[in-house]
């Protein structure tokens, strides 16, 4: 796609040209189409959706390369840019690829990786209040990596834990709920008993650990990326180059769909079982392997795809500004909790606490003011 | 009696939810360009029937045939392209428009490098314009009365260009003059543009004005078929719904017009 003419001549003078393509503002407002008449392509576009996600992408990077260059050894942006290509000094080289980009990386990937889960979730229970935390699978993930601690198992186990915990008690709950076909409220109900069960039982499980443990154990509990290597971005990066497009390109337009009810995206030629079955299974593999990578870190999966939908003013769910909000929430939460003190770094769940709490507390007030609530 | 050419029928079926078992070896024909209304008393079963022909629901047992073919074994999105549903309850969400809500309706013509046609765009302001709802199309959706909204739903099963289209109770929650608006409508899409409609409804005089052909149920079997003057009579209404009636004729269209008889006849004989 080489240029994109903005016409509102007649189709036909177009396909003149040698890759004929076109512009066209139809009536229907923040939608751009671009047809390739040669080929019967036609693309959909939203200039605000696509400025969103561009200016998410922009902050995602910048908070990272700000992470990269501050710090005990403080570096300039060129410097880092230099590093990062493989031209610093072997002291900027060893800084900035070796001690900092894993954690920034990790923070990116578990960022993208929550907001995405949760854009999934809010979207297949049609509630906003649908994320992984809610619905206890951050919970179980906590519950799985402290069995790993109690048992004293390694920090490869921890991790192992947590995946098996939060995908365990993702079928759990979904199976729980399920009673012919998935409904969101039962889900959110089951959710939230399943999390406080949990959430008595990683209590629980916390006295048993030996001392030096349990303290292992809260600081991933808060949510932290403090020593986050590739060990923990890898796993991250592969789950995301492999179901992010199959969610966002596969199933995004359809999970359109099944926002207008199942029988309506039935109707509409949508298979509405399997479709939530592989979304939900997408989402839990997410949200899990994220809290394996940095511990349960709160509210960006609740939060990222509420500041998507705002940024897009766009209805339904949207993934992919989404998945960027969340990587640039992560990524900047991650540079505020290593910078904001000097000489005191903070786990990063606090500062995503903070931050989303408050801005949950602002939706609520929001929707109260809306009569919704 | 039952034409072998039909597009859509269902053959046999045992249809229910869970251990409850709805209808057992029911079996309907939708003529071709008919207007098909299933009538019947609450819980007879008429739209678990419609919900089965829609492949909504699957059947337990029997076979609902489009084309010749098993509903259950086609691609759904071909299954789309044939056959529109309009269900009982749709969720509009918050902060759609109506034009985009209707553009939804292309969703079976459309793939991943073909988003958004020229045809799409086309057959979605057609379809707005058949509704009357051309001049919303930039109004959201929430903000819409009933009888709007039911149009723009109708809209975005036009959208769809199905030359088959399953109605689920259309007029509840609408008041006599739209429910009388958008049964005009459909009976307009019916005769103008040749669609096989199939709807259930809950008055039997307006099915018996509206329908080309009636199905009447009780109890999960079908009682009767046809064209409404054959089908309603007295003695059947009474049979179908326990509802003693006289019936008479339409003064305005001419169709069977079900009239209750009054259950306090000697207060009515007095006066």
């Amino acid at each position: 796609m080489s240029t994109i003419r903005t016409a509102r001549r007649p189709m036909s003078t177009i396909r003149t040209a040698r890759r004929p393509m076109s512009t066209i503002r139809t009536a229907r407002p923040g939608l751009t189409t671009v047809r390739i008449t040669g080929l019967g392509w036609s693309l959909r576009l939203r200039p605000r959706a696509l400025a969103a996600g561009l200016g998410c992408a922009l902050l995602a990077v910048l908070a990272g390369l700000l992470t990269l260059g501050s710090g005990d050894y403080p570096l300039s942006l060129g410097e880092v840019v230099r590093a990062l290509t493989g031209g610093g000094t072997p002291a900027q080289d060893f800084v900035v690829n070796e001690l900092r980009l894993p954690r920034v990386a990790t923070a990116l990937l578990v960022g993208a990786a929550l907001a995405l889960a949760g854009a999934l979730f809010q979207s297949l229970v049609r509630n906003p209040l649908g994320s992984p935390d809610i619905l206890g699978f951050t919970q179980g993930a906590a519950c799985g990596a402290l069995l790993v601690v109690v048992a004293g198992g390694s920090s490869l186990a921890l991790a192992g834990g947590a995946v098996a915990g939060g995908v365990a008690t993702g079928a759990a709950v979904c199976a729980l709920a399920w009673r012919h076909g998935l409904h969101s409220g039962r889900l959110v109900l089951v959710g939230i008993g399943t999390a406080a069960i949990l959430t008595g039982l990683n209590g629980y499980l916390l006295t048993r650990a030996r001392l030096t443990d349990a303290a292992r154990a809260v600081l991933w509990l808060t949510g932290s990326l403090d020593g986050r290597g590739w060990s923990e971005a890898l796993p991250l990066l592969v789950a995301l180059a492999v179901l992010g497009p199959l969610v966002l390109l596969g199933c995004g337009r359809a999970l359109h769909l099944l926002e207008l009810g199942d029988d309506t995206a039935a109707g509409l030629g949508v298979r509405v079982g399997p479709l939530r079955l592989v979304l939900l299974a997408a989402a839990v593999l997410l949200a899990a392997l994220a809290a394996a990578a940095a511990g349960p870190v709160s509210f960006v999966a609740l939060t990222a795809p509420q500041l998507a939908r705002r940024l897009t003013r766009s209805p339904g769910p949207n993934l992919a500004v989404a998945t960027l909000a969340g990587a640039a929430l992560l990524a900047a939460a991650d540079f505020a909790a290593q910078r904001l003190f000097t000489g005191h770094q903070l786990p990063v769940g606090v500062v995503t606490g903070v931050l989303g709490g408050g801005y949950l507390l602002r939706l609520l007030a929001g929707e109260r003011r809306a009569g919704r609530i | 009696m039952t034409p072998r050419t039909a597009r859509l029928q269902g053959r046999g079926l045992t249809l229910g939810y869970e251990k409850r078992t709805i209808a057992e070896q029911l079996s309907v024909t939708v003529p071709d360009r008919s207007f098909t209304v299933i009538i019947g008393p609450n819980a007879c079963g008429k739209s678990t029937l419609l919900r089965a022909l829609a492949r909504t629901l699957r059947p337990r047992a029997g076979q609902v045939l489009l084309d010749g073919a098993d509903l259950a074994s086609l691609p759904a999105k071909r299954v789309a392209r044939t056959l529109g549903l309009l269900p009982q309850s749709s969720v509009a969400p918050d902060g759609i428009t109506v034009s985009e809500l209707v553009a939804r309706g292309r969703y079976p013509h459309q793939g991943l490098l073909r988003q958004w046609s020229e045809q799409d765009e086309r057959v979605v302001r057609e379809s707005m314009a058949a509704t009357g709802v051309g001049d919303l199309a930039d109004r959201l959706v929430d903000e819409l009365s009933g009888g709007q909204r039911q149009r723009v739903w109708i809209a975005l099963a036009l959208a769809q260009q199905t030359p088959l289209l399953l109605l689920d109770e259309p007029t509840t929650y609408l008041d006599i003059a739209h429910q009388v608006e958008l049964l005009d409508l459909c009976a307009c899409l019916h005769e103008e543009q040749g669609r096989t409609l199939v709807a259930v409804l809950h008055d039997l005089n307006q099915a018996a004005r509206y329908a080309t052909h009636l199905i009447a149920m009780r109890d999960g079997a079908v009682l009767a078929a046809g064209e409404p003057r054959e089908v309603v009579t007295a003695e059947l209404v009474e049979r179908v719904f326990g509802l003693p009636c006289r019936v008479i004729e339409d003064p305005e269209s001419g169709t069977p017009l079900v009239v209750p008889r009054a259950r306090r006849r000697v207060a009515v004989g007095a006066a």
